[in-house]
């Protein structure tokens, strides 16, 4: 018998037998559907434990609150299922924020909103082109470049609060239907729609194939930097458009936005089932992770769990989600053959 | 079946881009490639702000490198493993929290020793997640940031806290704030760290393992490596060195903060990418880290001392990041030593 990675693999299933054969089916709908079973338990809990979590104004709350990660998820999941990362998407949140507001004033509403998705765009631009003409990692260049940002939005906006009293700006961010937000709604169609191209255009199978074998994908043919670049530019469209949103709703900006933003939309990207090391992953499925998120803060504020409570709850729920997400990946591939 | 944890891994082996496949001097990028512009730096920044290059500001600046360079040493162990620790930051935090409050009651001997055993106890917690379950140390380390600052924000109620009991002479203050033949104890106290660890790493078994897992983990788990147990120490000597960064931290200013320890991750890491050690891991030292803080923590001072808003750091730093590895890629790709 050849030796198999399971021989001396560290993480040898110990596991009893029933659980595998309990699993099933079952099992490999959890498998890839995971984040929406969690959203529905987690719902349903709270759905029947607390009576104000039923309200249309709770649940419309819940969806605005979660559409800023959620932004910054959907313009990620392209990105790392091309084997990249983007941290810079919140600081490029804070920066249009800042800029939007702080040349409404001047330049009226549409054109401030433009420079300032212009100016996430550039920035991916200049990303993606680091990565791919320069060779060097995402990571790195996307961690200085998180850096470097935020000095830019510190730049532009200085220590204190921008605010605006520009009326179509202010309209624009607090359109809403009835007590839903149109911030959300936008949101899901993004949502809906990176989805289907990613799934349905030569595009979005392009970038899988990125991820899932570069040299594959090159010997195919694929211009590797064309996608990659275009990924890096619609994450930093995506952010700019989080920090545009997020300004626009609050009248205001400062350059502290977004602090922390890219860890937790990179986490809602995992959670939501896309591998770190690219090939596979759903943008839909990110939007639910986010919103998955906010929904346990949401939960927890309701339980009137102390606010450092929630911090370690939320850290514990990341890592639950991951250890299920492991079990769950061992157990499909030990199915197959480890 | 694979295990590494290589997250951020960048593109399979890819042709070098054709502009740089001419001449072989290009080797020599990667080791003078950096020099040249830090001593063009050195030099503007003495002629606007003579102050820079004196005995007390360069000690000054040493002694401020010294908590980040500590755990950059530490974390350079867990990133040669192929890993990444972002908790070191919250685990600051808590540590310098727990030492500063237990002296007040306990005295500092005993709050020292509480504060080393929290630390590594984090350690433990974020090996046995890495190593043994082999989660994703990102979000595996995101959520145990999360988990430690909500403990450090629980512990002190939300406020800062200050040591009210001990003398200023007594050996705890004289970590922080005493002078060994004219030099600041914690430069002395991260040099030898930094040596101790160096050593470590290169003349001991446990180094070579750590080179070999980091290297090639499926190859050392083959080879008879215990790869989980290697990335488990790496995560405790992480924990164990920010417990000691924060001593040093708290002696220094007598008090701490919630928040003492925020954004120490980031700059540990742009220290560590400085310094020449691969994120991809099976490369690095430790010398080379704690020279990349330094050199971090003179581009600040410096930019501070010439006068410039604070925010230029940023995007000074942002800037020195994607020299220094376009640098180091040069070198590489053109085969010299780098």
């Amino acid at each position: 018998m050849t030796l198999q990675m399971s021989d001396i693999d560290p993480n040898r299933d110990r596991r009893p037998q029933i659980m595998e054969q309990a699993g099933g089916l079952l099992g490999n709908l959890i498998g890839r559907q995971q984040i929406w079973i969690m959203l529905a338990v987690i719902s349903a809990y709270l759905f029947i434990t607390e009576p104000t979590f039923r309200s249309i104004f709770n649940v419309c709350n819940i969806l605005l609150d979660c559409s800023y990660i959620a932004f910054l998820a959907i313009g990620l999941t392209p990105l790392i299922i091309s084997r990249n990362i983007d941290l810079a998407v919140g600081s490029i949140l804070a920066l249009s924020a800042c800029l939007v507001v702080g040349l409404a004033d001047t330049l009226g509403a549409m054109p401030a909103i433009a420079i300032a998705l212009l100016a996430g765009m550039s920035v991916g631009l200049l990303n993606g082109l680091i990565v791919e003409i320069l060779k060097l990692d995402s990571f790195i260049v996307t961690l200085a470049a998180m850096i470097g940002i935020r000095g830019l939005a510190f730049l532009f906006a200085g220590q204190d609060s921008l605010s605006t009293f520009n009326d179509s700006l202010m309209s624009l961010g607090l359109m809403s239907f009835g007590a839903l937000s149109v911030i959300p709604i936008v949101v899901i169609v993004l949502a809906v729609t990176t989805q289907w191209a990613l799934r349905r255009t030569v595009a979005g199978r392009n970038i899988h194939a990125i991820g899932g074998n570069r040299s594959a994908a090159v010997n195919a043919g694929i211009r590797i930097e064309r996608y990659v670049i275009g990924a890096f530019i619609f994450s930093g469209l995506m952010a700019s458009l989080a920090g545009v949103a997020m300004a626009a709703n609050l009248s205001a900006a400062n350059a502290n936005f977004g602090q922390s933003y890219e860890l937790w939309a990179i986490a809602a990207v995992v959670l939501g089932g896309t591998r770190l090391t690219g090939g596979s992953g759903s943008a839909i499925n990110s939007f639910a992770a986010a919103l998955m998120l906010s929904v346990l803060r949401n939960g927890m504020n309701l339980k009137h769990v102390e606010s450092f409570y929630v911090l370690v709850t939320m850290g514990l729920a990341l890592i639950l989600a991951l250890l299920i997400d492991k079990y769950l990946t061992y157990r499909r591939l030990k199915k197959s053959g480890g | 079946m694979t295990t590494t944890d290589r997250a951020m891994e960048p593109a399979q082996q890819v042709a070098p881009p054709r502009f740089l496949e001419r001449k072989n001097w290009r080797a020599y990028t990667g080791q003078i490639g950096l020099l040249v512009p830090i001593v063009i730096f050195v030099i503007a920044v003495q002629a606007v702000a003579p102050q820079f290059l004196t005995i007390s500001n360069i000690l000054q600046v040493l002694r401020q490198a010294a908590a980040p360079g500590i755990i950059a040493i530490a974390v350079t162990y867990v990133v040669i493993a192929g890993r990444f620790d972002l908790s070191v930051g919250s685990i600051l935090s808590l540590t310098s929290v727990l030492i500063v409050s237990y002296t007040n009651v306990y005295g500092p001997l005993t709050a020292v020793c509480i504060g080393l055993a929290a630390g590594v106890a984090v350690g433990v917690v974020n090996g046995f997640l890495v190593g043994y379950l082999n989660l994703n140390s990102v979000i595996g380390t995101l959520g145990t940031l999360s988990t430690v600052q909500g403990l450090t924000l629980i512990f002190t109620g939300g406020t800062n806290v200050a040591v009210k009991t001990v003398d200023a002479g007594g050996w705890f203050a004289f970590l922080g704030r005493g002078y060994i033949f004219g030099i600041p104890t914690p430069i002395i106290i991260f040099a030898l760290i930094t040596l101790v660890f160096e050593v470590l790493l290169k003349r001991t078994t446990f180094g070579r393992r750590l080179f070999a897992v980091g290297g090639n983990e499926t190859a050392s788990a083959f080879s008879g490596i215990r790869t989980g147990r290697v990335v488990f120490l790496t995560y405790v000597i992480s924990g164990l060195m920010a417990a000691c960064a924060a001593i040093i931290f708290s002696s220094r200013v007598m008090a701490a903060q919630n928040d003492g320890g925020s954004g120490y991750e980031l700059t540990v890491l742009a220290g560590i990418i400085l310094g020449g050690t691969s994120i991809l891991g099976g490369s690095g030292s430790t010398i080379r880290s704690a020279v990349g803080v330094i050199i971090l923590a003179f581009i600040q001072n410096g930019l501070l001392v010439a006068g410039l808003p604070y925010y230029a750091q940023w995007i000074v730093t942002w800037a020195v990041i994607i020299l220094a590895v376009s640098a180091d890629m040069i070198a590489r790709r053109a085969g010299g030593a780098s």
